[in-house]
């Protein structure tokens, strides 16, 4: 083979792909960013749709942190991919609220609301409440290698009652398990931290306010983006990766490779073999709704409703098109932003299956669509004020959209229920970056591609 | 470069990692890292600044020598002072 032309080729211009390019791209590698749609952002990206900008993904940044917060993820990730905390315009939650048949907690970005509730509502948990935030607070998520420990069994050995066991649980599981019925320990600590003792932020532009910033920012540093760029299989040579073969035929060479596609994707696309109990099957249905009123004037002022149906919900592939055991709310009107909202803009988020929608014929995929819709608009009346009588505009996307945007096998947004935090792939030079690494949503996906480009392409060479 | 270059060079490239810390009341002779918030992670970002800025490389038994201002400028200048001081990057 001739030399290669990058030093490294990033698959994938969402969240991971443009944090690890900017890191790599800033210490003067040669850096081919490379995305199969004419967007990027992947998974938390934004459409148009009546003149009307939608973002897709993102209901809320979590892990808020006010300006240069000292040990803040957010501070870490804004220095290393060298941002300004004020670009980024973020709008703090007021709070967010967890809703049981039994009960509510509302919590917020101080911790305190949180205790307090907990107080009230589980008098007989507080200290074992107290002993689980200290173990959250001392535990080392990041150390590789730790063996599986599960957070359910954890919470039940530190004494917990079971039904605030379950109310904590249900924003961990949503905002980050692609495990089914539980979360690993580490990862309940990570998105414990995010949710409870950090909080919510959107900024003010929405998700595309913090896309364009890391576009520009690549570019800055020096990387290639080519958009509308999908890559047909990468070259293994030796058990090493070398390069990509695109859909167009044409042939890239590189030193290194980071893929975003996921590890069931990334080793599909390298010819090597995956279980398929390894493929991810977290994938929702989401509806979004503008609403004549915004939220807060018709007296609701959460930002993030994570609701349950019944005390001990699920969560598991549903078995159905829908599971409505479960689901999360946004209100992304219901941030304080500078600019006071003129409407509401609602988000809804159920459980679905991938292979049950994509079974479907076009005429039943477009009825299923419009039921699934209407009643998940009847649920949401349960909790927040009833979007039907105010709804100004709709649209709705299942685990299909989700597969055709992100290019992940099943539609999954979380990745594979097997972690690989150190980012190898089983194949020399070729990395995982994203979800599969072991980290999720937008803050998560960020330090996973700043981390394995650390990692893997700028400490191990400089030493 | 001389001894002040050094100082502002290092105080630059912090800037440029760290654009919320105040570099204004830095005392040379006391651990940066106990005057402002930087991270492991910083440090090596300091380090990586330090080569593709100056072609500088601190091999990992020395990064020691840099826990100062003062420490930076007795590593750094004799390694640097044939080099002429460079703005930004």
């Amino acid at each position: 083979m001739s030399a290669p032309r990058y030093d490294a080729i990033v698959i994938g211009a969402g969240m991971s792909g443009l944090a690890a390019s900017i890191r790599l791209a800033q210490y003067d590698r040669r850096v081919l960013l490379l995305e199969r749609h004419a967007l990027v952002g992947g998974l938390n990206s934004w459409f148009k749709h009546k003149g009307r900008r939608f973002d897709t993904g993102l209901h809320a940044l979590t892990n808020y942190a006010p300006r240069g917060a000292p040990g803040a993820p957010l501070t870490k990730i804004l220095r290393q991919l060298r941002l300004e905390w004020d670009a980024l315009q973020l709008a703090p939650q007021r709070r967010s609220e967890i809703v049981f048949p039994s009960g509510r907690l509302s919590f917020s970005n101080e911790f305190a609301l949180l205790e307090a509730e907990v107080a009230r509502a589980f008098p007989g948990s507080r200290s074992a409440f107290a002993a689980l935030v200290e173990s959250v607070r001392a535990a080392q998520p990041f150390a590789d290698g730790a063996p599986f420990s599960s957070a359910r069994a954890h919470l039940a050995a530190l004494g917990l009652e079971p039904e605030l066991s379950e109310m904590l649980l249900l924003p961990i599981l949503w905002y980050g398990s692609a495990l089914a019925e539980d979360v690993a320990w580490d990862d309940f600590v990570i998105l414990f931290r995010s949710i409870f003792l950090e909080g919510f932020a959107r900024p003010e532009g929405g998700i595309k306010t913090l896309l364009d910033l890391l576009v520009a920012r690549a570019r800055a540093a020096g990387t290639e983006l080519r958009m509308n760029t999908p890559v047909r299989r990468i070259l293994v040579e030796g058990g090493a990766a070398r390069g990509v073969e695109l859909e167009s035929g044409e042939t890239i060479l590189c030193e290194q490779l980071y893929s975003s596609a996921g590890w069931f994707e990334t080793r599909a696309l390298a010819g090597a073999e995956v279980p398929p109990c390894e493929r991810g099957w977290v994938t929702v249905f989401e509806l979004q709704c503008v609403t004549r009123t915004p939220h807060r004037a018709r007296g609701h002022d959460a930002a993030i409703t994570f609701f349950a149906e019944c005390e001990r919900p699920r969560w598991a592939p549903p078995g159905e098109l829908i599971g409505f055991e479960s689901g999360v709310i946004c209100c992304s009107d219901n941030y304080q932003t500078r600019a006071a909202p003129s409407d509401g803009l609602l988000r809804a988020t159920l459980l679905a299956d991938h292979d049950r929608w994509s079974a479907l014929s076009d005429a039943d995929y477009e009825a299923a669509k419009t039921a699934t819709a209407a009643r998940l608009e009847e649920l949401c009346a349960r909790y927040v004020p009833d979007p039907r009588p105010e709804a100004l505009l709709r649209d709705c996307f299942t685990p299909r959209t989700i597969r055709h945007y992100t290019a992940h096998a099943g539609g999954a947004v979380y990745g594979s229920p097997v972690r690989h935090r150190d980012g190898h792939s089983g194949i020399d030079n070729l990395f995982l970056v994203g979800n599969d690494q072991g980290l999720v949503g937008v803050i998560g996906a960020l330090l996973s591609g700043i981390t394995m480009a650390n990692r893997h392409g700028l400490y191990a060479r400089s030493a | 470069m001389s001894r002040e270059e050094i100082i502002d060079a290092i105080k630059d490239i912090i800037r440029t990692i760290a654009p919320d810390e105040d570099l204004s009341g830095l005392k040379s002779d006391l651990r940066l890292r106990d005057q402002i918030a930087l991270d492991s992670m910083d440090f090596l970002d300091i380090v990586m600044e330090l080569r593709k800025r100056y072609g500088v490389q601190v091999p990992e038994e020395d990064y020691k020598e840099l826990a100062t201002l003062d420490g930076c400028v007795s590593y750094l200048h004799p390694r640097l002072k044939d080099r002429p001081a460079k703005v930004g990057v």
